[in-house]
C-alpha cells in the first residue's frame, strides 16, 4: 500500500502519525516545512468536552454547540464523531508533552464564542505552536524509523485521475524543479483557501489555494465555497489582517462603539447570554450594523483593560506582545481598534464522514476539507477538526486502500499563478464577498472575473480563476442568510436551503446533508 | 521614503550570485516582507542601471513573526522580513541577502534542511509520556517556540552545516523534551547532546542575542545541561 498526505500542518501530521502507529508508511509533502505551516499561527484554543471545569459539560452539549453554531448545514453524524473523539485527542497532546495548565480535575479550559461552556483547552494565545512543536516532534521518531518519509519543499503539480479515481500525483521540487510521480492513495491536507484573498486575510501566504483549483479542473467536487469566516476582531497590519484572538474576549474583553460620544458595549446589550461570545458570523454581522448607523461611530473598539494582571501574565502574555510589537497599543491599558477580516474557509473539497472526496482513493482533511464545521466554525473546532479529521482520513485509507499500478513518470513543468494574476482576483473577490452580499454585486464580481480570463496566462492562472469563479456561484446560488453567508436580498434562513451548495467542473447544484443515524 | 535597496541576487544553486541595487519609493511603517511583495507586483521594475528586476525569490507564510521562514540578512543582521519596518533603515539603505550559513536555493532562499535533519539525528522526540512538572511548563513553552528560523546558526561561531555541532536551534527544541523526561527512563538523547551539543558550544551566547522570538536560548542551554549532563531532572 503507498500512500502519499498533502500538507504537513496539524491534519496532515495527525494522519501521517495515525498511519506510521499502525506500522504503514506513508509520504508526506508540504510546500514549506511543518513548522512554517498556518497551525502553528493558531493562538486561543482546542476543544474538547473534558468537563474539568464545574460545568457539568459534555459530548452532546459540543455537539449541539457546534451544529448551532453551524447553522444545521454540518453532517450531524461526522459531528458527532468529531466531539466524541476530542477529549481523547487533547489528552494524547498532554502525553505529548504540550504544556496545558490543570488544576485538580485535569486541563484547565476557557470561554470561547458560540459554546455555553468553558470547553478550549490552551497553552496562553499560543496553542497552534505548542501542539505542532509536540506532533512535529513525534512524527519526526517516525521519519528516523522510515515509516515517514518527507518531501518539505514540494509542491503538488498534478493529481491523477482516471474514471474519477485517483491513482498517485506528482509533485515539483520547488528547490530543483524537478518531479516526482508517486502512484497510491492519496490525502490532502493542504489548508485553506487563503490564496483566494491575499493581503485579506489572517492566514498563510503558503495556502494558494492551488490544489482545491487543481481539484476542480479534475471534477472533484468542492462544497459551500461561499461559507467564507470573517472573524470579529482582526486589524489591518503590514501586508495582512493581524487576528486578536477571540481568547480575549473569553478572557474578558468587551467590544463597544462610542455612541452618541458615549461607549455602547452593543454585543452585551442584544445578547445577554453569550454576550462578546456570540459566534462570530453574529458578532462580524453586528459590527457592519452598528457601524453603518448615523449615530454610532464608524470604529469598534475590543476594550481588554478589564482582563486581570493575572489573567494577562499567565494566559495572554503572547497576545499583548504581538499587539504591542505590531501596534504600538498595551492592550492592557488602552482599547483596540477592531474591524471583521477573513479567517476561516468553512467550505473546500467535499468529504463525507469519512473524509473520502467524491473521487475514489483520494481523501481530506483540515481546513482544504468542507467539514463539520457548516455555515460558520466555532473558535476551537478547527484544530480539532484537523487533527480528528487527519486521523479519521488515515483510518479510512488503511481499510480501503488497495495496491495501484505505478503510474509512468510526468515531465510537466509545475507553474503557479503570477502574483499580479493573483492580486488581480483577490481584489475582485475581496471587493464582492464581503459580510453581506447581494444578487447584483455577486453579478457584478462574476462578470469582473469572467473579463480576466483573457489575461490568464498559464494553466495555473486558468484554474484559480475557475475556483473564484466557482466560489461566486455558489454564493448565488443560496438564496438565504445562514452563518457567514449573509445576503441582503434574502435576509432570512430558508428552511428549503438546509443543503450543501455543491459544485464539480461544470455544474452548481445542491445537495442533501446526510440524515442523523443511531 | 526613498529607499535604495540592494539584494544579493543568484539564479539558482549553482549560478554566481550578483548584486541589483533598486531605488524604490516606500513606506516607513512598512516592513521588509509587504516591501519584497511589492517590488514583485511592481509594474515593469527595473534596477538602477535600468534592467528589468523580475521576481525575487524569498519565502513568506506567516508574516507575523511566528513561523521563521522569511528569516534573511537585512543590512548584515540575520532577522526576519516580516519583523523589520523599513523606518529602521536610517540612511534610506537596506541591504538584503541570503542567510550564508545554508546552500543558496535562489535569491533569498537557502536550504535550512539540516536543521530538521540534526534534530532527527539528535533523536529529538519522546519515547514516553512527558512528565509534566510546574517547573518545566514554563520551560516547555517558551523551548516549544523555537521557529527554526536559522537566525541563531547564522551568528554561531561554532556551527557550520556539515559540521558535527547543532547549535541553538537544536538545543532549544531538544530541552522541551529533556525538560519532561524522567530518571528511571533515559533516552539516548541525552548522550547525542553531550555529543552534539555540549561539546561543541563555546558559550558566546551570540545565539541569545539574536533571537527574533526573543526565546530565554541561555536559560534552555543551562537547563539541557543539567539533565543531559548532570541528570539533574525535573521533578
Ligand atoms: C491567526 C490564526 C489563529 C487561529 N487560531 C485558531 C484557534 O485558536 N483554534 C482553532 O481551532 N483554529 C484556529 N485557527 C485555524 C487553524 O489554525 C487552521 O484551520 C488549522 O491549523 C488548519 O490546519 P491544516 O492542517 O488543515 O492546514 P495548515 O496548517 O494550513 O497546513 C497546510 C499544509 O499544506 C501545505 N500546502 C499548502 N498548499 C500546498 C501545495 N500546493 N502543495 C503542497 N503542500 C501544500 C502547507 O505547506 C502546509 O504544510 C487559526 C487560524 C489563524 C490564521
Ligand atoms: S552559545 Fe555560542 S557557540 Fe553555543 S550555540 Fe550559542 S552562539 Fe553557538
Ligand atoms: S532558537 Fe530562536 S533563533 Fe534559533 S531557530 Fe529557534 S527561534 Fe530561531
Ligand atoms: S513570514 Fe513567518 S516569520 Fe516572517
Amino acid at each position: 500500500m503507498s500512500i502519499m498526505i498533502i500538507g504537513a500542518g496539524l491534519a496532515g501530521l495527525s494522519a501521517a502519525l495515525t498511519l506510521a502507529e499502525q506500522g504503514t508508511a506513508c509520504t508526506l509533502v508540504s510546500a514549506q516545512a511543518s513548522e512554517r505551516a498556518q497551525s502553528v499561527m493558531a493562538e486561543g484554543g482546542i476543544n474538547a468536552a473534558l468537563n474539568t471545569m464545574g460545568e457539568d459539560d459534555s459530548v452532546a452539549n459540543h455537539v449541539a454547540d457546534t451544529m448551532r453554531g453551524g447553522v444545521f448545514l454540518a453532517d450531524p453524524n461526522a459531528v458527532r464523531g468529531l466531539c466524541a473523539g476530542a477529549p481523547a485527542i487533547v489528552e494524547k497532546f498532554y502525553a505529548l508533552g504540550v504544556p496545558f495548565s490543570t488544576n485538580q480535575n485535569g486541563i484547565i479550559q476557557r470561554n470561547f464564542g458560540g459554546q455555553k461552556k468553558k470547553r478550549t483547552a490552551f497553552v496562553k494565545s499560543s496553542t497552534g505552536k505548542m501542539l505542532m512543536t509536540a506532533l512535529i516532534d513525534e512524527v519526526r521518531k517516525y521519519e528516523v524509523r522510515g515509516l515517514v518519509k518527507r518531501l518539505p519543499h514540494h509542491r503538488l503539480n498534478t493529481l491523477h485521475i482516471e474514471n474519477n479515481t485517483c491513482r498517485g500525483v506528482t509533485v515539483t521540487d520547488t528547490f530543483s524543479g524537478q518531479n516526482i510521480t508517486l502512484s497510491g492513495s492519496v490525502i490532502l491536507a493542504c489548508g485553506g483557501m487563503s490564496g483566494l484573498f491575499e493581503g485579506l486575510t489572517t492566514g498563510t501566504t503558503q495556502n494558494t489555494a492551488e490544489v482545491a483549483a487543481l481539484c476542480l479542473e479534475q471534477g472533484v467536487e468542492l462544497a459551500n465555497l461561499e461559507m467564507i469566516q470573517y472573524h470579529p476582531t482582526t486589524i489591518g497590519i503590514s501586508g495582512k489582517r493581524l487576528l486578536i484572538t477571540e481568547a480575549a474576549r473569553g478572557e474578558g474583553g468587551r467590544l463597544f462603539v462610542n455612541r452618541s460620544g458615549k461607549p455602547w458595549y452593543f454585543m452585551e446589550e442584544k445578547y445577554p447570554e453569550l454576550k462578546n461570545l456570540m459566534p462570530r458570523d453574529v458578532v462580524s454581522a453586528e459590527m457592519v450594523a452598528v457601524t453603518a448607523r448615523d449615530d454610532c461611530e464608524k470604529q469598534v473598539w475590543l476594550d481588554m483593560t478589564g482582563i486581570k494582571k493575572k489573567v494577562w501574565q499567565s494566559r495572554l502574555s503572547d497576545l499583548r506582545a504581538q499587539v504591542m510589537h505590531y501596534l504600538a497599543i498595551d492592550p492592557q491599558r488602552q482599547p483596540v481598534p477592531v474591524s471583521p477580516g477573513i479567517h476561516y474557509f468553512m467550505g473546500g473539497i467535499r468529504t463525507d464522514a469519512a473524509h473520502r472526496t467524491s473521487c475514489k482513493n483520494l481523501y481530506a482533511a483540515g481546513e482544504c476539507a468542507c467539514q463539520y464545521h457548516g455555515a460558520n466554525r466555532l473558535g476551537g473546532n478547527s484544530l480539532l477538526g484537523a487533527v480528528y479529521g487527519g486521523k479519521t482520513a488515515a483510518q479510512t485509507v488503511l481499510q480501503e486502500a488497495q495496491p495501484i499500478d505505478p503510474i509512468a513518470p510526468c515531465a510537466d513543468i509545475y507553474r503557479e499563478a503570477s502574483p499580479r494574476f493573483r492580486a488581480a482576483v483577490s481584489n475582485i473577490l475581496g471587493r464582492y464577498l464581503k459580510i453581506l452580499r447581494c444578487e447584483s454585486e455577486l453579478l457584478q464580481a462574476q462578470s469582473e472575473l469572467n473579463a480576466l480570463e483573457p489575461s490568464a496566462q498559464n494553466a495555473a492562472e486558468a484554474r484559480l480563476l475557475r475556483l473564484a469563479q466557482a466560489t461566486v456561484q455558489c454564493a448565488l446560488l443560496r438564496r438565504e442568510s445562514r452563518g457567514a453567508h449573509r445576503r441582503t436580498d434574502y435576509p432570512d434562513t430558508d428552511p428549503a436551503c438546509q443543503k450543501q451548495t455543491v459544485v464539480n467542473r461544470t455544474n452548481v447544484f445542491y445537495r442533501d446533508i446526510p440524515k442523523e443515524t443511531e | 521614503m526613498k529607499l535604495l535597496i540592494e539584494i544579493l541576487r543568484q539564479a539558482d544553486a549553482v549560478s554566481a550570485p550578483y548584486r541589483q541595487t533598486i531605488a524604490f519609493e516606500a513606506q516607513p511603517e512598512d516592513t521588509v516582507a509587504t516591501l519584497l511583495t511589492e517590488l514583485n507586483t511592481a509594474d515593469g521594475l527595473c534596477d538602477t542601471n535600468g534592467k528589468p528586476v523580475g521576481t525575487i525569490h524569498w519565502q513568506c507564510s506567516c508574516l507575523q513573526k511566528k513561523c521563521g521562514s522569511c528569516a534573511m540578512r537585512i543590512n548584515g543582521v540575520p532577522r526576519l522580513a516580516c519583523d523589520v519596518k523599513l523606518g529602521e533603515c536610517k540612511n534610506g539603505k537596506l541591504l538584503l541577502e541570503p542567510l550564508r550559513k545554508f546552500p543558496t536555493v535562489r535569491d533569498l532562499i537557502v536550504d535550512r534542511s539540516v536543521m530538521m535533519e540534526n534534530l532527527k539525528a539528535i533523536h529529538n522526540w519522546l519515547e514516553q509520556h512527558a512528565h509534566h512538572s510546574q517547573k518545566a511548563a514554563d520551560l516547555s513553552y517558551d523551548a516549544s517556540r523555537c521557529l527554526q528560523c536559522g537566525c541563531c546558526l547564522e551568528v554561531c561561531p561554532n556551527f557550520c552545516a556539515d559540521g558535527s555541532f547543532y547549535g541553538a536551534a537544536a538545543f532549544v527544541p531538544v530541552s522541551r523534551v529533556l525538560s519532561q523526561l524522567t530518571k528511571d527512563k533515559p533516552q539516548e538523547l541525552s548522550a547525542l547532546y553531550k555529543k552534539n551539543i555540549y561539546g561543541g558550544c563555546s558559550k558566546s551566547l551570540s545565539c541569545h542575542a539574536i533571537c527574533p522570538a526573543e526565546i530565554d536560548v541561555e536559560q534552555k542551554l543551562a537547563n539541557s545541561n543539567a539533565v543531559a549532563v548532570w541528570k539533574r531532572y525535573f521533578k
